[in-house]
């Protein structure tokens, strides 16, 4: 367990500072999901599983998504993908 | 920056035309004169580069060395001398059971005797989300911006996976909520997953059917009542334990499914509020209703 825990500390800490210094700004919005669900796991070692539950729908959930909707806003994202569906026609 | 010139080449011929079109159509502006250049120069600092990065490095390690300082006289974790442990979490921990009837004493405490702080906090997501409406809902007649015409529709991996995951998550949340005076969870947790089981409901599916099950009408009516109904339901326990009056409210036996007095309906009341919140925002900042 001690094992664990000194894991997700390490391995929290280096997501914090890989998205501190990419300059991909999806990359830093994946990895600051993994940073989140590493948390939820250091709550639940810390007997808190309530937080741990919030972290994980919040932080990694809800919050990344927040941010891949902003990155898109402000074209990050290249999403050139997408694009070769061209807009539907006959939708609103 | 890349993706934003890329569209014109990408989007063919038609659309390429069409700017020409209005490009030669439209009248030749009056390039205005261009303007002298300014005599005055503006004064700027000039720190060297290997100079901002010995501060920086500085300033970075004096915050470090300031923090650690802190963190190391603050009492051990666990200590039972510690100042946090008063005589307010020994009655939480002692009578909490009793009194409040919940198994889960976080309940208790967040939604028994601090159930006025949660009364707030679920009034500082309503706001947000009504300030969110004023400013980002467009009205009926303005033009819809494109975003959602990028949007991923009829994509086979998504819907797939979207119609397996999105019945666990939202069972999930409805078994966090209502075990919430019974097991960890409650209100806010299972209200979160609920909302990002919605929005990838809504991902997976599409706009037009999502918002026929959860439209713009449903939204305000369920955010409304649940914030009404929480207020007015701990208003009346307010009332009658603040003048000692008998209540109708008896926290039961605890452990089961209908106990701990109000907290059950109160969990269920944040966590609407939360979940419609979560996917009201996910919707207003994406396509500019719901």
């Amino acid at each position: 367990m001690e094992l664990v825990m000194i894991l997700m500390l390490v391995f929290t800490l280096a997501c914090a500072l890989f998205v501190a210094f990419t300059r991909n700004l999806l990359t830093a919005a994946i990895v600051f999901m993994g940073q989140s669900l590493a948390m939820s796991i250091i709550w639940m070692l810390l007997q808190s599983p309530d937080l741990a539950i919030t972290e994980a729908a919040v932080g990694a959930g809800v919050n990344s998504l927040l941010l891949f909707i902003a990155l898109r806003k402000i074209h990050a994202v290249d999403a050139t993908a997408e694009r070769e569906e061209a807009p539907h026609e006959g939708s609103k | 920056m890349k993706g934003a010139n890329n569209r014109w080449l990408e989007q063919g011929d038609d659309a390429l035309d069409r700017l020409i079109a209005e490009r030669i159509d439209s009248p030749v502006p009056e390039t205005p004169a261009p303007r002298p250049p300014r005599k005055r120069r503006v004064r700027t600092v000039h720190i060297p580069h290997a100079l901002y990065l010995a501060l920086a490095l500085l300033l970075c390690l004096g915050i470090i060395g300031a923090l650690m300082q802190t963190t190391a006289r603050l009492p051990s974790f666990g200590n039972p001398d510690n100042p946090t442990n008063n005589e307010v979490s020994r009655r939480y921990l002692e009578q909490g059971l009793e009194e409040t009837g919940a198994v889960n004493l976080v309940a208790g405490m967040i939604l028994d005797y601090r159930a006025f702080d949660t009364l707030g906090e679920s009034n500082v997501l309503f706001v947000a989300i009504c300030a969110v409406i004023i400013l980002l809902r467009l009205q009926q007649g303005e033009a819809r911006p494109d975003d959602t015409a990028w949007e991923p529709r009829h994509d086979l991996i998504l819907r797939t996976v979207g119609r397996l995951v999105v019945p666990l998550v939202l069972v999930f949340g409805i078994y966090v909520i209502l075990n919430g005076h019974l097991s960890p969870g409650g209100g806010f947790s299972g209200g979160a997953v609920i909302g990002a089981g919605l929005i990838l409901c809504r991902l997976a599916e599409g706009g037009e059917r999502m918002g026929k099950v959860l439209s713009f009408r449903t939204f305000r009516a369920l955010s409304t009542g649940a914030l009404s109904f929480y207020a007015l339901s701990k208003a009346y326990s307010f009332f009658t334990g603040a003048n000692r009056l008998p209540s109708v409210i008896t926290p039961g036996v605890p452990g089961r499914i209908f106990s701990a007095g109000l907290i059950p309906y109160l969990n269920i009341a944040v966590g609407l509020v939360v979940a419609c919140t979560m996917y009201a925002l996910f919707t207003l900042f994406r396509k500019g209703d719901l």
